[in-house]
């Protein structure tokens, strides 16, 4: 019994004299922190994506904290209402941000774009596009391999099993520019959202002259400048026969969608409107292996 | 027992199908396309405009930058374009469209066949003329044999090694024209050694190739500073680092070029080219091509000159089999698969492997079982499972103090890997990005 209770005091008492030297310890080296960073970061949605251009939720706080403007500070997961909160937090005004998504601009679907040859190694887009161009005619277009996929925290980008194309889930992207980063040909852009997510984008990114790029994709930009001459705000620009619209100057007024020859400007989120008469092309599909 | 390197390798069955099979000539075709960029380095700019009259042997394109070659017409036609074409890169790059019409050479050119053993030129001549010529590693690494053959200050060469090895299976191209060309290659050693300001040369070459291991050795007689060495049949005893270390028992330190052990290693192709350019003022515009394959009619190796389509070499070889699942241009286990057989022949191109499909086709990948033979079979001393890990979650500081930069890219992990793991792949990618992780430090 003695022996217990020996074994309990000594213990207990090593376990007091321990937390006394830690509780002494902490008190000496205890690091002033300012209290906002941690009131700031409890505000911040902790994805740590890394979209705001900071390493994590935590550097992002404390960089909000330290700066004088809050005008260089966005993040993009928490959006307008988020950032409203830590600049209430740090008695600053918050910059309006229009609210961005990603989008992906190919639409080289398995119909569109013939295959020319089969591609079997890594399931890696960077790996596949140090190789060659692609398995289509375009080497310019997606690749399908998900890296963007990969890439995406929040789930929000999925390759279409159908067209092999990525798709955004806009209520899930964040605009965080991960799939941005990720994508070795640079197909994905982050674009303003628009009013009600109505957007209208050149689905394209070919480069190749015109006739070569519609050989190889029907949906391809040929660089034709139709769309150009037809946007009453100089919102359109051409340049390595590819158009691309500046969503700053785009008024969505629509009118560059339906003399596109090839169909390669998408117009998201409109209502409906008349029919189109459509270009359908029969495909021919040549196989080199 | 024969020489061989001290790290790692693997023996992968030969196939040389095509070994010993006479150098044949193929038609030029009514259109070539000469790319632009066929070397590592700065492409050439063109000097030729539309509808320029070239003979064979004029120069189209001109080097830009010190690490670049320059590029002449392979036929003599009418210029048609300068647009992009498809190549080996898999990219559509710049290139020169000539409509061939008859075969006349530039008047410089000595087109005889007799062999010109003396030549009276300086070290500085002769550079000057194997840069004018445009000629490259032609074992496959394209990289321009002027700059290689000027030692960086500081450094000196002493011993120059003539690589015969021809490790990769089914490749027999370096083989034929050992057998062929002999004793232009051994002049073409006396000239680089004048140029390099050596007084010895060693030709290595596997002991799979006796013939052309007699030939050589029945001609060096005459010429003292020269031996011949057999080597053992292991992959990748072609690889320059490899090589020296067989040959001199020398081992190149990381991140260091062969000239810093003293050795500088050349080709048997390009050593051929140097004779051709030095001894009658031929530049580089034709080559050896290797076309083979298990099911390939008639497995060949053919004199090609730059530009030809790569269909127009397999339509003499027998056509495209119909087992056909893959076309790798290189061999085996460096080569590359092409996507489509349009593209041109250019100077690097050493073969063209037809698998078919049943070989062709990728294993499916499983997990890593932590069997460590990627390392034992690594000729470099790397770690491949480690580096593909760290590719794959981007540790590119790791990677680097792993000496994923010393890959020399031959393949031998992933040949090796019981799990089917793209080892090589990965390692490509991360060698890519942390060299270009380095060169922004520097910059």
């Amino acid at each position: 019994m003695s022996v217990l209770l020996t074994a309990v005091a000594t213990l207990g008492a090593i376990g007091a004299g321990s937390a006394a030297i830690l509780y002494m310890v902490g008190q000496k080296f205890k690091v002033e922190e300012d209290p906002r960073i941690q009131e700031v970061q409890d505000s911040l949605p902790a994805a740590n994506c890394g979209g705001c251009g900071f390493p994590g939720c935590a550097s992002f706080a404390a960089a909000c904290v330290k700066a004088e403007t809050m005008d260089d500070l966005f993040c993009p997961v928490g959006g307008q209402t988020t950032m409203d909160r830590v600049a209430e937090i740090l008695g600053q005004k918050a910059p309006v941000a229009v609210k961005k998504i990603a989008v992906v601009r190919c639409s080289g679907t398995c119909e569109s774009r013939p295959r020319t040859n089969l591609y079997d190694g890594v399931s890696n887009c960077t790996i596949a596009s140090d190789l060659y161009g692609g398995d289509t005619g375009c080497s310019f277009g997606c690749l399908g391999l998900g890296d963007c996929v990969d890439s995406c925290t929040f789930d929000a980008i999925h390759i279409n099993p159908v067209t092999m194309l990525p798709e955004v889930v806009e209520d899930k992207c964040t605009a965080c520019g991960a799939c941005v980063k990720a994508c070795p040909k640079d197909i994905i852009e982050l674009r303003k959202q628009g009013p009600k997510s109505r957007r209208i984008y050149v689905s394209c990114v070919n480069e190749d002259k015109g006739g070569v790029a519609k050989k190889a994709c029907e949906v391809a930009c040929i660089g034709c400048t139709k769309c150009q001459q037809v946007c009453p705000f100089e919102a359109i620009t051409i340049e390595n026969n590819l158009a691309f619209i500046i969503d700053d100057k785009c008024r969505l007024c629509r009118k560059c969608v339906p003399v596109c020859p090839t169909n390669s400007i998408l117009e998201l989120n409109f209502p409906p409107k008349k029919d189109k008469p459509g270009t359908q092309k029969e495909e021919t599909v040549t196989i080199t292996a | 027992m024969l020489k061989t390197f001290r790290i790692g390798g693997i023996h992968p069955k030969e196939n040389k199908i095509s070994a010993g099979k006479a150098i044949q000539k193929i038609d030029i075709p009514e259109q070539v396309i000469i790319p632009l960029s066929q070397h590592i380095g700065a492409p050439c700019q063109p000097i030729v405009k539309k509808g320029d009259k070239v003979k064979v042997g004029t120069q189209i394109g001109k080097s830009v930058g010190y690490v670049s070659a320059n590029i002449h017409s392979p036929v003599s036609g009418t210029v048609q374009k300068i647009d992009t074409a498809l190549d080996s890169s898999g990219y559509k790059r710049d290139a020169v469209f000539i409509k061939t019409e008859g075969d006349e050479w530039e008047d410089t050119i000595d087109r005889s066949n007799n062999i010109k053993r003396e030549f009276n030129l300086s070290s500085e001549e002769i550079l000057e003329k194997i840069s004018k010529a445009g000629i490259v590693g032609m074992g496959g690494a394209t990289f321009p044999t002027h700059v290689k053959l000027t030692p960086p200050p500081g450094t000196k060469a002493e011993v120059l090694i003539i690589n015969g090895v021809e490790c990769e299976p089914y490749l027999t191209s370096d083989h034929a024209l050992m057998l062929e060309k002999t004793e232009e290659i051994l002049v073409g050693t006396t000239i680089v050694m004048k140029a390099l300001k050596v007084d010895k040369a060693i030709i290595g070459i596997e002991n799979n190739k006796k013939d052309a291991i007699s030939r050589f050795r029945e001609l060096i007689k005459s010429y003292p500073n020269i031996s011949v060495e057999e080597l053992k049949v292991q992959y990748p005893q072609g690889g320059e680092k490899q090589l020296i270390d067989s040959l001199i028992r020398r081992q190149v330190p990381s991140g260091s070029l062969p000239i810093s052990v003293g050795a500088v290693v050349q080709n048997v192709g390009s050593i051929y080219a140097i004779y051709e350019a030095v001894q009658k003022n031929k530049p580089l515009v034709e080559r050896v091509v290797t076309v083979t394959g298990k099911d390939v009619k008639l497995p060949m190796n053919i004199l090609a000159r730059v530009g030809i389509p790569l269909s127009n070499l397999i339509e003499k070889a027998g056509g495209l089999p119909e087992t056909t699942g893959k076309i790798v241009s290189g061999g085996p286990m460096m080569g590359k698969a092409i996507a489509s057989v349009e593209i041109p022949v250019t100077k690097g191109t050493s073969g063209i492997l037809i698998i078919p499909t049943l070989e062709a086709k990728r294993k499916a990948m499983r997990d890593c079982i932590r069997c460590s033979k990627c390392i034992s079979v690594c000729p470099m001393g790397l770690n491949p499972t480690l580096l593909m890990n760290l590719t794959e979650y981007e540790v590119w500081d790791r990677a680097e103090t792993n000496h994923i930069t010393d890959c020399i890219e031959c393949g031998s992990c992933s040949y090796t890997c019981p799990s089917n793991r793209p080892l090589l792949d990965y390692i490509k990618l991360g060698k890519g990005r942390v060299n270009t992780i380095i060169r922004a430090r520097k910059n």
